[in-house]
């Protein structure tokens, strides 16, 4: 069951939002209404649903509306129209003080420029969600510590916010945003405002507390390494609406539109695409039924100078050149056993092409992709760099 | 120009005022009894205190507000030396008395309207032509109802003083509070605060320098208004400065001019420093 599930979501600002949602529904593009009725639309009836325990990443450019998207799950902009459920309770149409229960409970916020406030010590900062509940002063001060000491600032507590590094406050907002132990966490922008190193640290020590927490994770970004990095899904916006919902594979492999390739066209795809994706299927032969003859022909027909060599379920055994084949049947040897190289490179199937650069670039032999012992394919240097070209991979696809 | 009649401006303001002092006499007897007699309780604390210790006691006050420094402390000990070696000790008590009760009742009106205009527009758009009224009509003119509801004295000094004086806290008040980051509110409502909450918790905290410059704003003009108040019959420093006008004497005019001024002073600085004093 979905911890949230977005349906039509739509926010229209500006005078007459009724207007423009009608155009809206005709099918007018946002410039069309903004010139038409002087209203902006910010997000176009967006729907997704999030898991629980799910890093779901909402992306685009500044513009695209991800971060009204956001604040209308929590509802700190309304909604012109459309359904928030959190946990099956639509926030749509809950009172004020349903609103403030959800938002005490269930959600909580991290935000791109921090919002901690200035006159507060970091642990008060981490207390205030506890405090607002109304819990005693003594409770409220151990959860908030247990809180930054998960974040490291432990040593911190009675520190003031402007006294703190850029990486230092965000920590203190998300240990404000973890103290009410909230199922949801949203996260916009969090890490944008914070240097290269500093957001890579906080992206790592995020993953790790999320292995620990198991909260469910939206997270907002324009950085599409980011959204990679992070997230489980990817739903990707555009002009106020979602583009495309889907794993970072997906969204990388197969982009729904021109947009989206677009947008993926500068990424890093050597830290995105494993080995699964530019292997090729293998030529092999099985050293209990063929000899060194058959494995000679196979290559000649192929093309190719190395075969390799499994049993009868696949299980990869060796590797045999097209050199040591011939001199075995100039010998009148018969066993593939005795002629075939067993120290070959493997690598798994979720390998990262970062990682296989260093295997293939020593190897004279193609790399064999293994699963449990099992050969699934081959890699060899050309399609390495033809992936990289973005080229080869949408004709393996994924799995 | 001469078939349009005058519009008898004058006449309603005189009527209306003279049925507010009808009708209202229940209301200002009470304050005007009250009021007239804290100031005069207070005053006369103000001078029981022995001159001496009074000015130890401030000067010590100043250096530890100001941070442990001693300028402010050794200014003030030195000015209130001044006016008590000029005989002005007494008038100096009703002045500061006046100036207190007068900026008290400023900022318990105030705030509450500055934060009232802060949370709603209409509220603003209505109040804002008032102020701006309110500030721009010279101060002479708010003695004449002042005289008409509470006689004369302090209290209807007390009373133009709170109005001349009680628009720079309103907008300050208002002002910080809108100034509040978006972002800062929206982590307060993302966290489910009531109202009342977002209001003690993050907007009032985050507004209170702004407000305490409003504030200090308005000290500054009720003092100025004590020379005003002084014509009818306020009495303190300001009654000395009318005496040294109507007897053409510069030099009583100038001493209790200088007195006003070192208590001017030795007033923003405290206000100021309290405000800068803490979470730098």
């Amino acid at each position: 069951m979905p911890v949230i599930k977005v349906e039509n979501l739509s926010k229209i600002f500006g005078k007459h939002p009724a207007q423009a949602q009608k155009l809206l529904d005709e099918g007018f593009k946002k410039e069309e209404i903004l010139k038409k009725t002087g209203n902006t639309v910010g997000v176009n009836r967006a729907t997704f649903e999030v898991e629980p325990g799910e890093i779901f990443v909402i992306m685009g450019l500044s513009g695209s509306g991800k971060s009204t998207l956001v604040r209308l799950l929590n509802r700190i902009i309304e909604p012109t129209e459309g359904n928030v459920y959190v946990d099956d309770q639509n926030l749509s149409n809950m009172t004020s003080k349903e609103l403030r229960e959800v938002r005490r409970q269930k959600m909580s916020m991290v935000f791109q420029r921090f919002a901690l406030f200035p006159y507060r010590t970091v642990l008060e900062n981490a207390e205030f969600g506890l405090e607002v509940q109304g819990m005693e002063k003594e409770e409220r001060s151990k959860k908030a510590k247990e809180s930054l000491e998960l974040v490291g600032l432990g040593n911190f507590i009675n520190q003031y916010p402007g006294q703190l590094s850029g990486g230092m406050q965000q920590r203190v907002g998300l240990a404000r945003a973890l103290a009410n132990d909230p199922e949801v966490l949203l996260m916009d922008e969090a890490f944008s405002a914070l240097d290269p190193l500093i957001r890579k640290e906080m992206q790592d020590e995020l993953l790790d507390l999320q292995e620990r927490m198991k909260k469910t994770i939206i997270f907002i970004t324009h950085d599409l390494d980011e959204a990679l990095r992070i997230g489980d899904r990817i739903a990707l916006m555009k002009d106020g609406s979602i583009v495309q919902i889907g794993s970072p594979e997906e969204i990388l492999v197969n982009p729904a539109n021109d947009y989206v390739e677009k947008f993926v066209e500068d990424v890093d795809r050597s830290k995105v695409l494993t080995a699964q994706h530019i292997m090729k299927r293998p030529e092999t032969v099985s050293y209990e039924k063929h000899g060194p003859r058959v494995a000679l022909e196979r290559m000649k027909e192929e093309g190719i100078s190395t075969i390799y060599v499994t049993d009868r379920t696949r299980q990869l055994k060796g590797v045999v050149s097209a050199d040591k084949a011939s001199e075995a049947v100039k010998n009148n040897v018969t066993d593939l056993n005795e002629i075939m190289e067993t120290d070959l490179p493997t690598t798994s199937l979720d390998t990262s092409m970062q990682e296989i650069f260093d295997i293939i670039h020593d190897s004279p032999v193609p790399i064999a992709v293994v699963d449990d012992g099992k050969l699934r394919g081959v890699i060899v240097r050309g399609a390495v760099i033809a992936a990289l070209a973005g080229s080869e991979v949408s004709l393996n696809g994924v799995h | 120009m001469g078939f349009i009649n005058t519009i008898p401006v004058q006449e309603w303001v005189d009527l209306v005022t003279e049925w507010i002092t009808d009708n209202f006499e229940f209301l200002f007897e009470p304050i005007k009894e009250h009021l007239g007699d804290f100031i005069e309780w207070l005053s006369l604390s103000l001078q029981w205190i022995n001159p001496w210790i009074f000015m130890l006691f401030i000067a010590l006050l100043a250096f530890f507000v100001t941070g442990k420094r001693f300028g402010l402390a050794t200014f003030a000990f030195i000015g209130l030396w001044f006016i008590f070696n000029q005989g002005m000790w007494e008038e100096l008590m009703d002045t500061f008395s006046l100036v207190i009760t007068a900026s008290v009742i400023s900022v318990i009106i105030g705030v509450p309207l500055g934060i009232w205009m802060a949370k709603s527009n209409i509220v603003e758009t209505i109040m804002t032509p008032i102020l701006d009224f309110m500030q721009t009509m010279p101060a002479f003119v708010y003695l004449i109802p002042a005289v008409a509801f509470f006689g004369i004295g302090m209290v209807p000094g007390v009373f133009a003083s709170v109005i001349f004086a009680v628009p720079p806290t309103v907008r300050f008040t208002n002002l910080g509070i809108r100034q509040v980051s978006q972002e800062l509110i929206e982590a307060s409502d993302a966290f489910g605060t009531t109202s009342f909450q977002k209001l003690f918790k993050v907007q009032l905290p985050m507004a209170k320098k702004t407000i305490m410059a409003g504030i200090n704003q308005t000290v500054m003009l009720s003092l100025s208004m004590v020379v005003i108040a002084s014509m009818i019959g306020a009495e303190g420093l300001g009654q000395r400065v009318i005496e040294s006008l109507s007897r053409n004497q510069v030099g009583l005019g100038f001493v209790a001019g200088v007195s006003i001024v070192i208590l001017a002073i030795i007033i923003d600085r405290f206000t100021q420093s309290l405000n800068t004093q803490k979470g730098e």
